[in-house]
């Protein structure tokens, strides 16, 4: 019962600590873009693909005291810390759950600034375009966070990179 | 390429129960409306099972769709000589409010939860695929129809069309808390839309809200907290959504464990086996979902006969409130108490969360996600509608989570057989209630 939480969790033991909402909501996008079984339901805003479905799984989460919720407020805006409570992890022991090898690769996702990683998930969103046509929507819809054709070139890479090292966790 | 669509010669109009009448009087939308991908909307409930809590609740997808179309046809004809709108959107805004809903298929919410589709892949596969739809649109302009598509999507580079349709506040939400509202017959649902149309003032990447509205703005916020708990939120709706899913988990793991159905379910075969094409997609909606239920009613496989008696008879499933971080420790107990009785807890004894509904509340701006509601101030500064009303500022930012454990209350009640074991689930499960 309540499997989709308890991998929520899991995410949380395996990195230790998640900086952001932004940085959650993209480390699960990329996640389930990658194949690992996250189910949460994703659409385009303001900063890329965003689950409301997550979101709120979180608060409840936080609600029931699995996961540690600290806001704390930065220049302009609000940060929130994530990590996984003594309850939690007790919760997470007794359902039994195990998340497929994604360890290091979810903290090789979570070792990467937010921006970055809303450009990752931007482009693995469009990733049915073509390279140019990315490029167009990200200069387009993505104006206000100047990104570079360099930065592009970096989360093509870094996606490349995740595959591979899916397939090799997985095999 | 010149568009081979120009005006009717004479105004169509839809009688319309939420807005008098919906007016057409551009042959595109007229066109669209015919196709047949349009009219499968009318054999797809809006609410999916929640006439089974609230009898009047058969409105459809359809009714919805022109409804959203005729409160963006209002926005725009306000909007159109105004800065920030580019009247040349105009017809991208009515077809994409028009054809908003189009992926949605039968029982959407729970088809999705258990085939893991997405309606919004749908309607882009639709609006760009060899269908009716695409063609209509293609008569415009080689490239409308990708225009339509991303403004579904939310990607397409004006985002003040896109917010028109799809933001705190846009044509989608108040057509169907009104619709919603009508249909169920509650009283709660409704708020001055006409108010609100006419304070919306369109800004570079959002529709802002004189101050002056404000209230009709704060009723709207209302509207949608209280239709939240007490029609999209409903417990028994939620029973009904918890054994509709378990028959189309059950019935799918039969399919893959090649069972033989009395009647082969072939408009099931492709979404069993995750290849739906679009032309298998759009065959489905609710008229073919509920024959199979009639008929998988007669099937050996107890489990699938026994939830669609359930479904089509109403006899849900009931719940008790629960806290899984205080009674976390008995439910290994349950769900072995359950395997005892003969009943899987699999399909039996269900968790359902908020977090599994497809609604939500007004959040003010902390997501960092999605823009807030503005209200516009008399010296041309924006506000976030929180920060300036109290009724609103009170009901943003609270609990609004719950668990619900669902079970066969029935089952548990009769006690011809495994009294004992009967007794000890139904005291654990009271023992849930806080």
């Amino acid at each position: 019962m309540l499997q989709e939480h308890c991998k929520l969790l899991a995410v949380l033991k395996e990195t230790g600590e998640i900086v952001g909402r932004k940085k959650l909501q993209k480390l699960i996008y990329i996640a389930k873009k990658l194949e690992f079984p996250f189910f949460e339901k994703y659409q385009f805003h303001m900063f890329g693909p965003y689950s409301e479905e997550l979101n709120l799984r979180v608060e409840e989460m936080c609600h029931l005291m699995f996961v540690e919720e600290v806001k704390e407020k930065k220049a302009g805006y609000y940060q929130y810390r994530y990590t996984l409570s003594q309850k939690g992890d007790e919760f997470l022991q007794l359902s039994d759950y195990e998340l497929p090898k994604t360890k290091e690769i979810l903290n090789e996702i979570n070792s990467k600034s937010s921006k970055f990683l809303e450009l990752v998930s931007t482009v693995l969103y469009f990733e049915d375009l073509t390279r140019k046509e990315v490029e167009e929507k990200v200069f387009t819809l993505k104006a206000k966070q100047n990104y570079t054709i360099e930065d592009i070139t970096e989360a093509y890479e870094f996606i490349e990179n995740l595959r591979k090292q899916t397939i090799s966790a997985v095999m | 390429m010149t568009s081979r669509y120009g005006m009717l010669e004479e105004e169509k109009v839809f009688k319309d129960p939420v807005h008098r009448y919906i007016h057409v009087r551009d042959e595109l939308i007229w066109e669209l409306i015919g196709t047949k991908e349009f009219q499968r909307l009318r054999r797809i409930r809006q609410l999916g099972t929640t006439f089974l809590t609230f009898h009047g609740a058969e409105h459809t997808r359809f009714n919805h769709s022109l409804g959203v179309y005729e409160i963006m046809r209002r926005i725009v004809e306000n909007m159109e000589k105004r800065e920030h709108f580019d009247p040349e959107e105009r017809l991208v805004c009515l077809s994409s409010a028009l054809l908003h809903d189009v992926g949605h298929g039968p029982f959407s919410h729970s088809f999705e939860k258990v085939f893991h589709t997405d309606h919004e892949r749908w309607s882009r596969e639709i609006i760009l695929g060899d269908t009716e739809i695409n063609s209509v649109l293609r008569g415009m302009s080689d490239d409308f129809p990708k225009k339509v598509a991303d403004v579904i999507a939310k990607t397409y580079q004006n985002k003040l069309v896109v917010s028109l349709i799809s933001s705190q506040i846009d044509a989608d939400r108040m057509d169907y808390l009104l619709r919603d509202a009508f249909y169920t017959g509650v009283s709660y649902g409704n708020f001055d839309m006409e108010r609100i149309l006419r304070v919306m003032r369109p800004k570079e990447d959002q529709a802002v809200f004189k101050h002056s509205g404000m209230h009709a703005v704060e009723d709207y916020i209302m509207s949608r907290y209280q239709m939240y708990w007490q029609v999209y939120f409903h417990p028994v709706t939620r029973s009904a959504e918890v054994i509709l899913s378990k028959i189309l988990h059950r019935a799918k793991h039969l399919f893959e464990q090649n069972y033989s159905f009395m009647d082969k379910p072939k408009h099931f075969e492709s979404l069993f086996s995750g290849k739906i094409t679009l032309e298998d997609y759009v065959k489905l909606d609710e008229s073919v979902i509920l024959y199979y239920f009639q008929e998988w009613q007669e099937e050996k496989d107890p489990i699938l006969s026994d939830l669609c008696q359930r479904f089509m008879d109403r006899r849900l499933f009931k719940y008790v409130e629960c806290d899984p971080s205080v009674q976390m420790k008995v439910w290994p107990e349950l769900i072995q108490l359950f395997g005892k009785i003969g009943f899987d807890p699999n399909y039996y004894l269900v968790i359902d969360s908020s977090s599994d509904l497809p609604y939500d509340f007004y959040r003010p701006g902390e997501e960092e996600e999605r823009l807030p509601i503005h209200l516009l101030m008399p010296n041309g500064d924006l506000r976030e509608l929180s920060r300036e009303s109290d009724v609103v500022e009170a009901i943003s930012g609270k609990k609004r989570t719950d668990h619900k454990l669902y079970f066969p209350q029935d089952v548990l009640e009769d006690d011809k057989t495994f009294p004992i074991e009967k007794k000890q689930i139904l005291k654990l499960l009271t023992s849930q209630e806080g």
